[in-house]
């Protein structure tokens, strides 16, 4: 990036901080709250690109993790205080990913997500059975918390989110995860404990999910299995990653951004018409931005220097190319 | 140095390549390629990697088309035709790297070169007639073709473009990860295959032996063809031996 | 000293013995050969030693040490590092990045942030393809391909280099050059077992030759007596004259 662009960058993405954090006191509590789903996305999208967009195994766990979270949250919801449940319902997705994953990461490409999608429908079945054979309920209360502190944790959660994910990729063991991506056997044969590697990394990000969770229960009011554990949490932020750019953390953030917006915002008023749109969108990106969003950008700049150049070149002409 | 070929009025072109430009992008890939097959020869092109070997065949199957030039196949251009096309006409092309399909056993695998209805209605012949060149492939031919080794894999690949019966056949690198006296069999079966009436064009980075079955050679480098002539005038060419053949 | 030393070894895929009952060594410091005709087991006996398949019976020991139950990463800390026939390389980064890996996570000691960052940069010219080390991996042409992985697998710091088929797709200049570099890379101190199609090489640079068929070891010696021995001109050459080209 060249040196005039970065601070440019840095200011811009204060000012969006400094807007975020100020939002309660000149918007209404209705866009509070959207920003707070909003944001919930990010963590998911991010945390979910954090693994999937990295070794290449896709996964339909979110949901699961997420789920755990707002369960979590349930359970716990008189007996402590907020702020320490979520780090728990990190904890309880931490734990749970870890075994799941040394369970099934054997399984290779499709195998794999179509596991992930079959745990978090046994997950709902499971906690349904449960819930009704041990606690004899369905379903749980919570206890609406402050809008404006569900949204300055969320914020929190996903600063947090960010920047692990950002020094993970810097880091020789986001070096290891590209590695596994790339073609899984040779990483093994160069050293990398592939098995370790993987498990760690779907551990680490179901955390964020199972704590994006926690901070998202007390919107609900309430929950049952169905609600927490709806596939929904995890088609969202794989469609959200795609469409922003899985290579890249500020296409996952857009994406999210973007993405969870409209859908908030526009669902409610315009169900029908919004998932066509939603559709149409989707198609066109993967038609025709193969990369996301974030893949307009080098697009951008590779045509902005053709144009450029052209018109330095002035009459030459280049050599007619086709294939 | 480049002799001009003669034209001998009992052959007739099969194949007429006449100044192909090639771009793969914005880089040029061949570039004013020239280049002909007579009907029952055996003409085998040769050149480093990277030097447009498996871009010309690409182009004349119908996988890329290009920039300018034509290639015509028995006195029709076919430049612009789609692969399928093309096929049915008659020009086959034993892809480099093998290209099986994993999924499928090797029978299946062979019978699928089989495609065109003409080449359907003989297809137990033609199958039985590749197992004669490859009997390792009738023992195997219920395995999977993902578990073949690299050797196997390609004796499947070439039986599989055998089996559409073509007029045209072109090899890209049939030597590639063969023991050399299975390469020596491919060879044979090269022979075999132009005494039934297929002309043959070898793509070979085993020049010497490829040389001592082939009627004609052109030498490829950096898209362009530097060299043509005889098997028998390129392979008494000392100079020519190490300047371009290397050996 | 005997680097890398199998007895008994066998490798079944169901009923069929892939690697029968095959006892081999390799010599410290030797360039030693492996031919055999297609099937033969050359791959799977390469797939046993660094452990990408587990062994059915018998014993393979780098150095003294029991390599079975091993995994891959382990051995390949330990010293024995290798290429692949179908090129592995990792198709989502830059030529530079592939090398990197092995720097990073294939040594036998770890090593610093610093001291990885640059072993890529060496090995990369060692190979000769110091040129293209941000060329996306990818746009490399399969033959290059081959030689990043030999650059990635020097990375690691190996006693003992498992080459497969190195040589494929070569025209006969690219194949002595190729010979070069192996014969360089030797001269560094690291042990080479390679398995080739291509006699000139083969001829060229092995001090030793072993040969597989149906999985089991038929011949052993130097290149003279293994490609004079009627039984491999049978199966495997096909012609004596050709052999050496």
């Amino acid at each position: 990036m060249s040196t005039h662009r970065k601070p440019l960058l840095v200011g811009f993405l204060v000012l969006i901080l400094i807007l975020i954090v100020t939002l309660p006191l000149y918007a209404r509590e209705s866009d509070v709250r959207v920003l707070t789903t909003v944001l919930m996305y990010v963590v998911l999208a991010v945390s979910w690109a954090m693994f999937s967009g990295t070794t290449g195994y896709m996964s339909l766990a979110p949901a699961a993790f997420f789920g755990l979270g707002i369960y979590t949250m349930a359970l716990l919801q008189k007996e402590l205080p907020f702020f320490l449940i979520i780090p728990i319902g990190g904890l309880v997705a931490f734990a749970f990913a870890l075994l799941i994953g040394l369970v099934t990461l054997r399984l290779r490409g499709i195998y794999f997500a179509i596991f992930t999608f079959g745990l978090v429908v046994f997950m709902t079945e499971i906690i349904q059975y449960l819930e009704t054979r041990l606690y004899n309920r369905h379903g749980w209360d919570i206890t609406p918390i402050d809008s404006e502190i569900l949204l300055y944790t969320i914020f929190g959660l996903v600063v947090v989110t960010v920047l692990a994910a950002y020094f993970i990729r810097r880091s020789r063991y986001g070096l290891a995860l590209l590695s596994i991506g790339g073609n899984e056997e040779a990483a093994e044969h160069m050293g990398i404990n592939t098995t370790r590697t993987k498990v760690l990394i779907f551990a680490i990000s179901s955390a964020f999910m199972g704590a994006a969770g926690v901070i998202t229960a007390p919107s609900l009011i309430y929950v049952n299995a169905n609600i927490a554990f709806s596939l929904f949490y995890s088609f969202m932020p794989i469609l959200m990653a795609v469409f922003g750019g899985m290579g890249q953390l500020y296409g996952q953030i857009v994406g999210a951004l973007i993405f969870g917006y409209l859908e908030k915002t526009l669902r409610a008023q315009l169900y029908s018409y919004f998932m066509l749109g939603f559709g149409i969108i989707l198609v066109a990106v993967i038609l025709f931005l193969p990369n996301g969003i974030a893949g307009l950008v080098p697009m951008l700049q590779d045509r902005l220097g053709r144009v450029i150049r052209r018109l330095r070149k002035g009459g030459q002409g280049e050599p007619h190319a086709n294939t | 140095m480049r002799q001009s070929s003669r034209y001998t009025l009992e052959r007739r072109p099969m194949l007429e390549v006449s100044n192909l430009d090639v771009f793969y992008g914005k880089s040029q890939a061949l570039r004013g390629v020239s280049l002909r097959v007579d009907e029952g020869e055996i003409v085998a092109l040769v050149g480093a990697n990277g030097a447009g070997k498996t871009t010309l065949l690409n182009t004349v199957s119908g996988l890329l088309r290009p920039a300018s030039g034509s290639v015509e196949f028995l006195g029709k251009r076919i430049d612009r035709l789609a692969p399928h096309k093309i096929m049915k006409l008659g020009i086959c092309q034993i892809p480099e790297g093998r290209k099986l399909f994993s999924d499928m056993t090797v029978g299946e695998n062979l019978e699928m070169g089989a495609y065109s209805s003409e080449a359907k209605k003989r297809k137990e012949e033609t199958l039985e007639q590749v197992y004669q060149v490859f009997p390792v492939l009738k023992v195997r031919r219920k395995q999977s073709a993902r578990k073949l080794s690299g050797g196997e894999g390609q004796m499947v690949a070439i039986g599989r473009g055998l089996m559409s019966n073509p007029r045209l056949c072109m090899f890209d690198e049939p030597s590639y990860g063969l023991a050399p006296k299975l390469f020596l069999e491919v060879l044979e079966v090269v022979k075999r295959l132009r005494k039934q009436g297929i002309t043959i064009l070898l793509v070979e980075q085993n020049v010497r032996n490829t040389l001592e079955v082939a009627d004609r050679a052109y030498v490829i480098e950096n898209g362009q063809i530097v060299l043509e002539g005889t098997s028998k005038d390129l392979l008494q060419n000392e100079q020519i031996k190490t300047a371009y053949l290397g050996i | 000293m005997r680097i890398l030393e199998g007895q008994g070894v066998t490798k079944y895929f169901g009923g069929l013995a892939a690697v029968s009952d095959v006892d081999f060594h390799v010599d410290q410091g030797e360039i030693l050969g492996l031919i055999g005709p297609n099937g033969a087991g050359k791959t799977t006996l390469f797939n046993l030693i660094s452990a990408a398949l587990p062994i059915s019976s018998g014993e393979i020991r780098f150095k003294v040490q029991k390599l079975n139950g091993l995994k891959p990463h382990q051995i390949c800390q330990m010293g024995v590092s290798r290429t692949f026939q179908e090129t592995k390389v990792f198709g989502n980064m830059p030529v530079l990045q592939n090398v990197l890996v092995g720097a990073f996570f294939g040594t036998p000691t770890r090593v610093s942030g610093a001291a990885a960052a640059r072993e890529p940069a060496q090995s990369l010219e060692f190979v000769g393809l110091s040129a293209l080390s941000a060329t996306p991996i990818k746009d490399l042409t399969l033959v290059d391909q081959k030689r990043v992985e030999v650059a990635r697998a020097l990375a690691t710091k190996p006693e003992l280099l498992l080459l497969d088929e190195l040589m494929a797709g070569l025209n006969p200049a690219e194949v002595s050059e190729a010979m070069e570099l192996v014969t360089k890379i030797r001269d560094t101190g690291i042990t080479i077992f390679m398995v080739e199609h291509v006699m000139k090489a083969i001829m060229g640079i092995c001090e030793r030759i072993m040969v597989l068929h149906h999985g089991e070891k038929i011949a052993e010696g130097t290149p003279h007596e293994v490609v004079a021995n009627e039984t491999v001109i049978e199966i495997y050459l096909g012609e004596e004259a050709h052999a050496g080209s």
